[in-house]
Parts: C-alpha cells; sequence; structure tokens
C-alpha cells in the first residue's frame, strides 16, 4: 500500500501536498503549456489570414492551421490543464494521497501519443478537416486514432480523481462535505465522462469508416452525437473555470461562500442539463423538429444558464462580503477598488468572470435562441462567442490559477513579476477585441472557417460590406495583442518553472488553511453573519439590464428579414 | 472557505441569503421568459425554420432540379442558368463542391417552397446580405417556404467548410419587383 507516500505541507497554505500528485500536477500543467504555444502561433496565423491586408497563408495551409489551432487549444490544452486541476481539487484539497498513480501515468502517456498522432496527421497535411472532422469530409485514420487515444487517457484521469475522492472519503482525510472547489471540479469530472463516452460512441465508428470497415456515416447523427463530444467538453471547461474561480477568490481573499446550498445548487444542475446544449448546434439542421430544439437548446428552461447567473453572482458577492468584513465598507464599490489588482491570479480571474458573463454568456444564449439562431449560425459570430467563453473565460481563469500554482506546486518564486502582473490585462483586452469584432463580423453575415472572404476566383462573387473587412482586420490586430498577453503567460509560466527560484520549506510546524489573519477571520463567520452586498447587486443589475436588451435587439433583428416558415 | 469543507457540517439547513434568493426567483422567471418567447415566435413571429425535411437521395434531387431548370429557365450568366419560376412554386437549389445551382430569380412578395440539399459534402447555406443561414447536409431535403421582402441581387455564400474551393463556392438570387406587369 501507499498509504505511507511521502507528502509535504505547504508553508503558505498548510495543505498537504503528495509526491504523486504533485508529479502528476506538474506533468500535465507543463505540457499543458506546450500546447498552449503551438495552439496559439497557429491561432495567429489564422487571424493574420483573415485580415484581408495580410492574408498570410495559402488556402491549403489555412485550413491546416485551423485543424491544428482547434484541437490544441480547444482540446488538448485545456484537457490536460483540468487533468491538472483535477488532481489537485482531489488530491491536494483533500490532503489525501493520489488513488493510483501509476494509472494517472498511464493516462498521461495515452493523451501525450494521442495528441502527438493527431498533430503529426494534420501537419501531414491529410486532415485538414476542421476540430469537428465532419463526415463525409474524411482525414487520415490516425487522425481520429490520437482523438480517441486522447480521450482514453483523459478518461483514465478523470477514473483516478473519482478514485482520489473514494480514498479521501475512507482514510478520513477531512470532515464534513468536501470542499465547494472540489465539488465543482466532480461536476466537470462527471460531464467529462459524459462526454468522452459520446466522443467514443461517434469517433470509434468514424475511424472504422477511414480504414474502410463502415461504409457510411450518416451526417445528420455525426452532428448530433459529435456535439455531444464537442459542446460538452466545453461544458466540462465552464465547471471547472467556475470552481477556479471560487478557488481562486477562496486562496487571494479568503472569501467564503455565501451560501454552499445556492453554489453547489447551481453546480448540481450543470450536471443534470448542460449537456442539452449540443442541440445549439443543430438549430438550422434538416429532420429536427422544433420541440426537440426548444427544449434542449434551452436546457429545458434555461436552468443550466441559471446555474451560471448563479454563480455570476455568489462569485463577486462572496469577493464583497470578504472585503466588506476587512474594513473596506465605503461606498459601493471600495470594496472592489481595493481588491488586489496587481496580483495577475486575481485580476486574472476577475476579467475571466467579466468577459464570460458579459461576452460570452449574453451571446451565447441570444445565438442558442431557435429562431435567432439563423442569423448568426455559422457566421464568424460563433467563434466570437466561444472565444469570449473558452479563451477569455476559461483560458484566463487557468492562466490566473498558474500563477497560484507556481509557488504552491512547483515551489518556485514568480519570474518577472512586472510582466506577470501586466499579462491578463493585455491577454483579457485582446481576446475581448477578438470576440467583439467577430461577433460584429458575424452580424454582417462574414462566414467562420473561410479562407478569403473577397472570393477572389468565385464564378459569382459576392461583396461584403467595408465594415466586415475592417472588423476581420480589427480582429487580427486583437489577436496579435492576445498573442503578446500569451506569449508574457509563457515566458513567466516557463521561466519561473525551469529557472526559477526556489522556495525554501522551514521547518515551521504546518499552518491551518488561510493562516493569514485577516483571511481567518473572513473566513471563521457563519452565514448568518454575511454582510450586504449592495455592490454586487449593482454590477447584477447592470449585467442583467444588457442582457435583457441585447436578448430583444435580436429579436428585432430576426423580425427583419424575409419570413420564412 | 471554498477550498475547505463547509465550516457548518449541516450546511444545507443554513438560511439563505436574501439578496440571493431574489436573484435566483429573478433568474429563473427570466428563464421562463425566454423559453415561452420561443414558442411564442412560433405562434406569431413570421421567421421560424420549417420542420419539413425528407430523406432524399442524390440523383433524386439532381432530377427534381433538373427538371425544373428545364421548365423555367430564362437566360443564363457565367455558365448558370437562371431560373424564374412561377410564385407559390416549389423551387429547388443544389449544394455541390463548389457550387451553389441553379440561379434563381424570385418576385418580391410572392412564396415559394425553397428546396435545399447537397449533393456531397455537407454545407451551409448563407444568404447576403439578408443574413438567413442554413446547415445543408447530403441526402436530406430540406424545404422552406420563403417570402423576399426586399428586391435586388442576393449571394448565397458557403459558410461550411467544404475542402480547398470552398471559399470560390458562391451562389446567386435575383429578387425582382413584379407589381408592374
Amino acid at each position: 500500500m501507499a498509504t505511507n507516500e511521502q507528502y509535504r505541507t505547504c508553508q503558505t497554505t498548510g495543505l498537504r501536498v503528495y509526491q504523486s500528485a504533485e508529479n502528476l500536477i506538474k506533468a500535465n500543467a507543463v505540457v499543458a503549456v506546450v500546447f498552449l504555444l503551438v495552439g496559439g502561433l497557429f491561432g495567429i496565423m489564422v487571424a493574420l489570414t483573415r485580415w484581408k491586408a495580410i492574408h498570410l497563408l495559402p488556402a491549403d495551409w489555412f485550413y491546416l492551421a485551423l485543424t491544428a489551432h482547434g484541437i490544441n487549444l480547444l482540446v488538448v490544452w485545456i484537457i490536460f490543464f483540468e487533468m491538472a486541476v483535477l488532481y489537485f481539487a482531489s488530491s491536494v484539497l483533500l490532503g489525501c494521497r493520489l488513488a493510483t498513480p501509476k494509472m494517472a501515468w498511464a493516462g498521461f502517456a495515452l493523451m501525450l501519443i494521442g495528441a502527438a498522432i493527431t498533430n503529426v496527421a494534420v501537419l501531414m497535411g491529410n486532415s485538414s478537416v476542421m476540430f469537428t472532422s465532419y463526415v463525409p469530409l474524411k482525414a487520415d485514420p490516425s487522425f481520429y486514432a490520437g482523438v480517441i487515444l486522447f480521450a482514453v487517457g483523459a478518461l483514465i484521469g478523470t477514473f483516478v480523481f473519482f478514485g482520489t475522492l473514494v480514498i479521501a472519503k475512507q482514510e478520513k482525510t477531512y470532515e464534513g462535505s468536501v470542499p465547494l472547489v472540489t465539488f465543482g471540479a466532480t461536476v466537470a469530472a462527471i460531464i467529462a465522462v459524459f462526454t468522452i463516452a459520446s466522443g467514443a460512441i461517434i469517433l470509434i465508428p468514424t475511424f472504422l469508416w477511414s480504414i474502410g470497415y463502415v461504409s457510411h456515416i450518416d451526417t445528420l447523427m455525426y452532428r448530433t452525437i459529435w456535439w455531444a463530444f464537442g459542446h460538452s467538453s466545453q461544458q466540462i471547461n465552464v465547471a471547472a473555470h467556475i470552481s477556479i474561480w471560487y478557488l481562486i477568490s477562496a486562496v487571494v481573499l479568503g472569501a467564503k461562500p455565501l451560501s454552499e446550498k445556492v453554489s453547489r445548487g447551481a453546480f448540481l444542475l450543470y450536471v443534470l442539463f448542460l449537456q442539452l446544449a449540443s442541440a445549439h448546434h443543430l438549430l438550422v439542421d434538416p429532420g429536427i423538429s422544433s420541440e426537440w430544439k426548444i427544449f434542449n437548446t434551452s436546457y429545458a428552461i434555461y436552468l443550466a444558464v441559471l446555474g451560471s447567473m448563479v454563480h455570476g453572482m455568489t462569485v463577486p458577492g462572496q469577493i464583497e462580503a470578504a472585503q466588506r468584513k476587512k474594513g473596506y465598507t465605503n461606498g459601493l464599490f471600495e470594496w472592489l477598488r481595493k481588491c488586489p489588482w496587481g496580483n495577475p491570479a486575481f485580476s486574472g480571474m476577475f476579467i475571466s468572470l467579466i468577459l464570460f458573463g458579459f461576452l460570452g454568456g449574453i451571446s451565447g444564449v441570444v445565438m442558442g435562441v431557435e429562431q435567432i439562431n439563423l442569423i448568426i449560425h455559422n457566421t464568424i459570430y460563433v467563434p466570437g462567442h466561444f472565444h469570449a467563453t473558452v479563451v477569455a473565460g476559461t483560458t484566463l481563469a487557468f492562466m490566473a490559477v498558474t500563477y497560484l500554482l507556481i509557488p504552491l506546486i512547483f515551489q518556485k518564486e514568480i519570474m518577472f513579476p512586472g510582466m506577470a502582473k501586466l499579462q491578463p490585462y493585455v491577454f483579457g483586452l485582446g481576446v475581448a477585441g477578438i470576440s467583439v469584432f467577430m461577433m460584429g463580423a458575424g452580424t454582417l453575415g462574414v462566414p467562420r472557417r473561410h479562407w478569403d472572404i473577397s472570393q477572389a476566383d468565385a464564378v459569382l462573387p459576392y461583396d461584403f460590406p467595408g465594415a466586415a473587412n475592417l472588423m476581420m482586420g480589427l480582429n487580427g490586430m486583437s489577436a496579435l495583442l492576445a498573442g503578446v498577453g500569451g506569449a508574457m503567460f509563457i515566458a513567466v509560466a516557463v521561466g519561473s518553472i525551469f529557472f526559477g527560484k526556489k522556495i525554501v520549506d522551514s521547518a515551521e510546524a504546518p499552518t491551518a488553511v488561510a493562516a493569514d489573519e485577516n483571511a481567518a477571520v473572513v473566513a471563521k463567520h457563519g452565514d448568518e453573519e454575511h454582510p450586504a452586498i449592495p455592490g454586487t447587486i449593482v454590477l447584477v443589475v447592470v449585467f442583467f439590464t444588457s442582457f435583457v436588451l441585447y436578448y430583444f435587439v435580436n429579436w428585432k433583428y430576426l423580425a427583419e428579414v424575409w419570413p420564412l416558415r | 472557505m471554498s477550498v475547505t469543507p463547509p465550516t457548518n457540517r449541516i450546511w444545507w439547513n443554513e438560511r439563505v441569503p436574501k439578496s440571493e434568493l431574489i436573484w435566483v426567483i429573478v433568474a429563473f422567471v427570466w428563464g421562463l421568459i425566454m423559453f415561452f418567447m420561443m414558442i411564442y415566435w412560433h405562434a406569431y413571429g413570421e421567421q421560424n425554420l420549417s420542420n419539413e425535411a425528407y430523406k432524399i437521395t442524390a440523383e433524386q434531387f439532381t432530377e427534381k432540379t433538373e427538371a425544373m431548370v428545364e421548365k423555367y429557365q430564362v437566360r443564363e450568366e457565367s455558365g448558370y442558368p437562371v431560373v424564374h419560376p412561377p410564385p407559390g412554386e416549389d423551387v429547388y437549389m443544389i449544394a455541390r463542391l463548389w457550387q451553389w445551382w441553379p440561379i434563381l430569380e424570385l418576385e418580391k412578395g410572392q412564396s415559394y417552397r425553397l428546396h435545399l440539399s447537397s449533393l456531397d459534402w455537407m454545407h451551409g447555406f448563407s444568404l447576403q446580405p439578408i443574413n438567413i443561414n442554413l446547415q445543408i447536409h447530403p441526402d436530406y431535403e430540406m424545404v422552406l417556404t420563403v417570402t423576399p421582402t426586399t428586391t435586388g441581387e442576393f449571394g448565397v455564400v458557403c459558410n461550411e467548410y467544404c475542402g480547398i474551393g470552398h471559399h470560390t463556392m458562391l451562389g446567386r438570387i435575383y429578387v425582382v419587383d413584379n407589381e408592374g406587369k
């Protein structure tokens, strides 16, 4: 038995860190960052090609780069990092040894091999089928095989997480219920199992089709099941990055949930309803009834949206409550002004929260309306939306938590602290630009996944309005800015991890979590003692007003197009 | 804290702060409004995608489209037949690598049953600058009734990636004013 495994106690947080979990967190996080770099470079090439004045790549390279960008960032970077998050949320937060570390390493190896195989297939040039690989577009068989291996590896990692929860319970390494962050990570892991199962159901037959063992795959069936994988994988991210919002506000500010019941209830809604969102992709497909579309696209009756709207209040709300407890009680927003804006973990988390809610959340609900989707489907509005959710939301939250993992797990001091301080702002501004300008171009009809909207060699050309080219140019500039922000992150992360100054553990007695006196005061108060949160209420009112206005403005846009029935 | 087990072991009995409770109710009601808005639009709105669709083969769809072209072709442009079917008629448009075929000429204010299908891969029907977007599958025939309300020349862009010639896949629809006739 590995119960006597070595652990150390983190000096700052008092958390018990087991060697096996620590090594796996390190490996997964480092590999994730490598793929972030690869995928990011392809992303910049894509954006520069769609910037008319530059039009960087030829058509075949453009579609290759777009496929590589999607696979490496939407899947590889995010899932590797999520494995690190799962091991952290189970082993480290519960102070428990990791279940079957060897299996976890096997999963890690499968993911790495799978990612490498798929990347090679894409770079060979005969697998430019996009992240979605819609049949009957055919990729090299190794493309599908790589994705399948990667998914199996991720599934193993997910079960190591579940196993660790069981061990922690058995060995009583914690009392009562698991922490909220672990609860959120569990939600992410449950969604991951559903996601990977859906991926297997569709990609295994597709692999067999690519090698000739299956003769035909129905396109509508493919899209229906593939999106249960493709969209749900982004729902893992939502659960994971919201857990990280809670994690960062707890570690940096000592924030405590306003109400465990409400926050956990909101996470539970994700388990029950988030997966229905694969319908968002099928709203203008033939052969699917409106009843099916309305029920699924709205997550029953917007119950998963309800979950997100709740987190959108409880995260800033718990920050406000913690700050007010510390004495920042003047006016509506002193608590917000006095937040540690120079700490990249905090600023990254807060920018992620704002951009995810205002840009990603609102646009996602609006484009998911059955009828409004008619004026948005497959335009570049769609990538505009998901860059706000997956890049501004998930990626920025992952970057922010890395600034905590470097001292805690890698035991290194942050290198280039000045650059680290600026990084979330630069990256956040760049991504906000990408999202806004792509959404703007999308409302002008610009298609996604399109090499050249000036259609130089088309027989029946169509001229897009000049504003569309302007938007795509601004998108290119924003992508460069986000690229700078991404490079700053990689420089800080890689620099600190490999060349940073080692933090030496002193022989002091282990301290309890949140040994910081101020944080402890905040953490101990009961729910009844939460101060009022007027500032958050103002923020929520602003959010809700924008949401309602934008929602009805889009109905107005829809009402102006040709009648259809 | 969110990183430690709840301080109160029986956390599910804790009182929910009023501000949170109100927000949960507001958000839930807003969800209901958005849900019923889609149903309302089916009853009173003018832009609803029909649920009519059929399984069809590429050969059958080509046959139907060619029959229409033969019957109603009025001229040719850049090698494409231009078809002007009478109002209320069934009109067909083929999506294939890398064409929308043929060119349609419709009359303003009249309704047409538009049939769309792909002969090979998936394509995206994107009518510009109106910005109506539909997913076009092979083996499925989508039928919708459309009423053009503006005249002019409209582009049909392909907005589902369909290989290296994707960006050259464009079609055209003309809408003419026929009230004077």
